[in-house]
């Protein structure tokens, strides 16, 4: 019986160790080159890059995944430096401006093609802009068109006649752009994916130009003007793209091909850049941002990023309609402590709403961290001591480092103020339904820029802004940004019209500013010409890959 | 048992009916839709795209044309992915899903079975302790915890094996598979345990050892059959879970399967979505259900005897 038994457990301890080694035998397999370093042989960037993209249409998307797959297969007329972001030419050769800085002739290029090698000219712009400008599409961004002289109007169905839209085609290499007013930001907006061109046969192949979600931006469909052509667009596995040989400038892109990972997950990607499989992650996740700067890690790249963290105030709220209050409440968040005790990565302190130098403007505020006089104008507010404040929420979206900076704020307040102040933390879409119908007292928020103009951060707070969200209203703000900016002689007059906008809006502080944030992310080191811009859009076809030495072995 | 298996699915009719009818009211009353977004969407995008979604119709009317769209076997295009539909998404994600939880189920198959038999021939001794133990934290440990502790191990400090990825590296579907499969292996050891424990006791066993049968004969020809009827009980519930509960294990090894679609629908409001997966996954919970008992049946003669009786 014993040596029975123990025939058997020898039985069973075989299984095992079968098992185990099968797993190392396969395993064995499985130790073959990482893809960076087999990328950086044949010139293939491995790029993780967040999420699914939703649609690789320029007039459908809005997300920045799909913003960064959509710049590698499209290009717009004008391109942005890599590192400066001034303008530089892209299908177009070049442009005149007209004295008045409401007329733009741009020159396209003879030699550019389509993937598919069709000539790309300036009828294209005319058609694709007209595309862009139709409601049944349900583009987004829609009012990036809105400079342009009577575009608004016929989005919006005033005007029917596409033609008295100020976009014309004077031949086939040459397009006319007629502002409403001058817009010294007209030529950014050009790289903007949603003033890219379609390739009109591609889209009417498989539908209606204003039809949304059909076909023609999938797997063997898409032709674009950019520096790469959609190779394969696997569901939640991969987009890759590989270089485009009609590309006009296909002799200086050194990228063979460029795989996008649709990595839902942070912490899976950070990983996924550790063991080599990512050239590129585009997020750190925060816990691990010390680690990487403790060892002074050379993959770690932090820059400030066109972008602000602020609270929306709504000022409806019974105790929150008095300004004083909003001061009070603005004056007493320490953001030095936010910065550096929790965020500790590189954020700025935010003491007004446009980052310092967007487009040379440096905005002047008179907002400091004051507890002492934060309590006086309490007190002037009727609330001395913070007596019979009624307690008040902060509503934000369900995430660990937005409850951090919820929680901190809600001790300074209490510390400082002497109020009492609730959290409420809801899933994202019924947040954003919560801040959209004005249920909230004060939440949360963060604007990106999508462009480098401090008017992409003021005109969000005029009285009928679909972003303003707040309740507060001010026709001589509106008159600042709405007419006199534009109608600036010059740039400095423009920036000094800013900032008087800027401090009526700091003065009523409808929104308090908190941080400016910063882009993080993970570079491997053979990724060279790789450069950081505030707006954090690479140029693929600036970036090219070499193996570090000691990679080879 | 053709009259029992064809009973059951006219069973599952109503049951099927009640689940899309409780989700689509649900994921209709949860505030925010799918077009709700972070920068101010104009009253005119709004309006084209609901009215390109049949989403201006009045709520039953949706639910009547939804219903007769899934009865003929489509569940409707993606409102968050434009232009892919539903069964599309399904399509795309369901091979990596239904690979990884057949792997997974032979992980736990194989570890969990030799542990509970193991554990069940020497009672109360180390011989049982030890993988019973083992079992206890295979059920405590979330996959959350496990996979990335794999991952760190195995992926990263000793370079074996792939960190992602599905089929794209060799060696990159091991990790996955023993992380979801091993919370099952420990529920399988638990089973099977008690299953052999009960038919070792049992005269017939005692029979074939009087016989002088050697001990794995009498395990394997005589005491598996019947010692493992509870884990086939919990195969059909279990094979259904890992299909619809692959989730984490998808999220941590950058898997494209189902799993991710299913909570990122949820997410978005994807209302289609989401009730596209409900319903495949209900009837697949269903079917396995099914399959599971009807082997039960076949395995266990008393319950043979019982489901030809109706017969």
């Amino acid at each position: 019986m014993k040596r029975q038994e123990s025939g058997s457990i020898f039985t069973l301890c075989s299984v095992y160790a079968f098992t185990l080694l099968s797993v190392l035998t396969l395993s064995g397999c499985g130790a073959s080159e990482n893809n960076v370093s087999a990328g950086n042989r044949s010139g293939t960037l491995h790029w993780g890059n967040g999420t699914e993209p939703q649609s690789l249409d320029p007039h459908i998307a809005t997300g920045v995944p799909e913003h960064k797959i959509i710049t590698a297969l499209m290009e717009g007329l004008v391109l942005k430096d890599s590192k400066t972001l001034e303008p530089r030419p892209g299908v177009a050769t070049s442009w005149d401006i007209s004295d008045d800085g409401r007329v733009y002739t741009f020159y396209l290029r003879k030699n550019a093609r389509w993937s598919n090698g069709d000539p790309h000219n300036a009828h294209d712009y005319v058609w694709s802009w007209w595309r862009a400008l139709q409601p049944a599409l349900g583009n987004l961004y829609a009012y990036m068109y809105f400079s342009i002289d009577n575009a608004k109007e016929y989005y919006e169905g005033s005007i029917k006649d596409f033609d008295r839209v100020g976009v014309k085609a004077l031949d086939d290499f040459t397009l006319q752009v007629r502002l409403k007013n001058p817009t010294p930001y007209f030529l950014q907006l050009l790289d903007h994916y949603s003033l890219y061109p379609v390739h009109r046969p591609t889209v009417e192949k498989f539908g209606a130009a204003d039809e949304r979600g059909t076909r023609w931006t999938y797997e063997g469909n898409l032709v674009g003007n950019g520096a790469f052509q959609l190779l394969e667009w696997k569901i939640n596995r991969r987009v890759v793209v590989e270089r485009n040989p009609y590309y006009w400038d296909s002799e200086n892109v050194r990228l063979n091909k460029i795989v996008f990972y649709p990595t839902e997950n942070a912490i899976t990607e950070e990983r996924m850049f550790r063991a080599g499989q990512l050239h590129y992650s585009g997020t750190v996740p925060a816990d691990k941002i010390a680690a990487y700067q403790s060892r002074k890690d050379p993959a770690l790249h932090i820059d400030p990023y066109l972008g602000i963290y602020f609270y929306r105030i709504n000022t409806r709220v019974p105790q929150l309609q008095d300004k004083r209050v909003r001061r009070a409440l603005g004056m007493t968040i320490d953001r030095d402590q936010i910065t550096q005790r929790i965020l500790k990565a590189g954020q700025i302190p935010a003491y007004a709403m446009t980052p310092p130098n967007t487009m040379g403007y440096f905005p002047e505020s008179d907002l400091q961290f004051n507890p002492q006089a934060a309590r006086e104008l309490l007190a002037e507010a009727g609330y001395p001591n913070g007596e019979g404040f009624p307690v008040t929420e902060i509503l934000y979206n369900t995430s660990e480092g937005h409850r951090k900076i919820a929680v901190a704020i809600q001790q300074m307040w209490k510390k400082h103020l002497n109020i009492d102040v609730k959290l409420l933390n809801q899933e994202w879409k019924v947040y954003l339904n919560s801040v959209n119908v004005s249920d909230y007292e004060i939440a949360r928020a963060g604007w990106i820029g999508d462009y480098v103009d401090p008017n992409n951060f003021l005109d969000m707070f005029l009285c009928n802004g679909g972003n303003n969200r707040t309740g507060w209203c001010n026709a001589d703000y509106d008159q600042l940004i709405l007419d006199a900016a534009p109608s600036a002689k010059s740039h400095a007059e423009r920036l000094a019209i800013f900032t008087r906008a800027e401090k009526m809006l700091l003065e009523d502080m409808p929104v308090i500013p908190i941080y400016i944030y910063t882009s993080n992310k993970l570079v491997n080191p053979s990724v060279k010409n790789f450069s950081d811009n505030i707006l954090n859009q690479p140029s693929f076809k600036e970036i090219y890959l070499e193996a570090e030495e000691e990679e080879d072995h | 048992m053709l009259r029992f298996a064809l009973n059951r699915l006219l069973q599952a009719i109503p049951v099927l009916l009640i689940v899309i009818s409780a989700t689509f009211l649900l994921v209709h009353s949860a505030p925010g839709g799918p077009f709700s977004a972070d920068k101010a969407v104009p009253p005119e995008v709004i309006k084209a795209l609901e009215a390109q979604y049949n989403l201006d119709q009045p709520l039953w009317q949706q639910y009547v044309s939804y219903l007769s769209d899934v009865v003929r076997g489509d569940f409707g295009p993606s409102f968050k992915y434009s232009g892919r539909s539903v069964n599309e998404l399904i399509a795309a994600g369901l091979p990596a899903t239904a690979e990884l939880a057949l792997y997974a189920m032979l992980v736990a198959l194989i570890i969990g079975i030799s542990a509970g038999v193991a554990a069940a021939m020497r009672p109360n001794t180390l011989q049982d302790y030890l993988p019973m133990s083992a079992a206890m934290i295979g059920i405590c440990m979330p996959s959350f915890l496990f996979g990335p502790l794999m991952v760190l191990v195995f992926g990263i400090h000793l370079e074996w094996l792939p960190v992602s990825g599905w089929g794209d590296m060799p060696g990159d579907k091991i990790l996955p598979s023993i992380t979801l499969g091993t919370g099952y292996a420990a529920y399988i050891a638990r089973l099977s345990r008690g299953g052999m424990l009960e038919v070792l006791s049992q005269d017939y066993i005692r029979t074939a050892r009087a016989k002088g049968l050697s001990e794995p004969l009498i395990i394997i020809k005589h005491a598996l059959r019947g010692g493992l009827i509870p884990v086939v009980a919990f195969l059909g519930p279990a094979f259904a879970g890992l299909l619809g509960g692959s989730f984490v294990v998808e999220t941590i090894f950058q898997i494209p399967g189902l799993g991710r679609f299913y909570v990122q629908a949820a997410f978005n409001r994807d209302y289609t979505m989401i009730l596209g997966m409900t319903i495949f996954f209900a009837t697949l919970i269903i079917l396995f259900n099914l399959l599971s008992d009807m082997l039960a049946i076949w395995l266990n003669p008393k319950l043979r005897h019982q489901a030809g009786g109706r017969d």
